[in-house]
């Protein structure tokens, strides 16, 4: 595993919500991925972003690590739950809801957003 | 909606993976050959999540996903009992 490999990774494992995506949420430049950050912005979850476009690397590794090969991706607590279809079913359904609370407790709601940019070393 | 000549081969693939369908529907979106909606119900999906149900989707489009026909999909899927 590379070292930007070890760094998604760490991302993933350490983030509430982890949201791999294309642009960051001031500057969104897929539908896909502004379709993801609605439905977890509208339930308030604390959501870190990774903008994927600054390097081709970062999605090569990302998708080999989840074994997923599209962007978005989200994860909740360390565990991939989908890409924006499956994220878009889950908050109609009311599941997604559900797996926030499970999996972060039932006040994860703090709407905080981050972003978490791999290409700069120190962080 | 026209049906591309990647809407077609897309459906090849899916019917082959998943000759027991119920449903299989490929759509281009936009007419422009690249972002498509896939629609696809099967017995098969029945208890797996969705997360896994579209693994398999991903899976028998590996080749269009990786070769860059596909510039954007759209899945939706359901297990039909």
């Amino acid at each position: 595993m590379s070292e930007l490999g070890d760094t998604i990774r760490e991302v993933i494992e350490r983030e509430p919500v982890a949201l791999f995506m294309k642009g960051n949420p001031r500057f969104v430049m897929c539908g896909n991925s502004d379709r993801a950050l609605g439905a977890l912005r509208a339930l308030g979850a604390p959501v870190t972003v990774v903008d994927v476009l600054p390097d081709p690397r970062i999605r090569q590794e990302l998708s080999a690590l989840s074994g997923w090969p599209t962007i978005p991706q989200v994860f909740v607590g360390g565990e991939l739950v989908g890409g924006a279809d499956i994220i878009e079913e889950l908050a109609e359904s009311g599941e997604l809801l559900d797996t926030l609370r499970a999996r972060l407790g039932e006040d994860y709601a703090t709407g905080e957003e981050r972003v978490v940019d791999l290409m700069t070393p120190a962080r | 909606m026209k049906a591309t000549a990647p809407t077609v081969t897309l459906q090849e693939l899916l019917a082959g993976a998943f000759p027991e369908a119920t449903e299989l529907a490929v759509h281009d979106r936009t007419g422009g050959g690249d972002h498509f909606q896939v629609v696809l119900s099967t017995p098969r999906f029945v208890g797996l999540s969705l997360v896994d149900q579209h693994r398999l989707v991903y899976d028998a489009l590996a080749g269009p996903l990786a070769d860059g026909t596909i510039h954007e999909l759209r899945i939706r899927t359901k297990g039909t009992p």
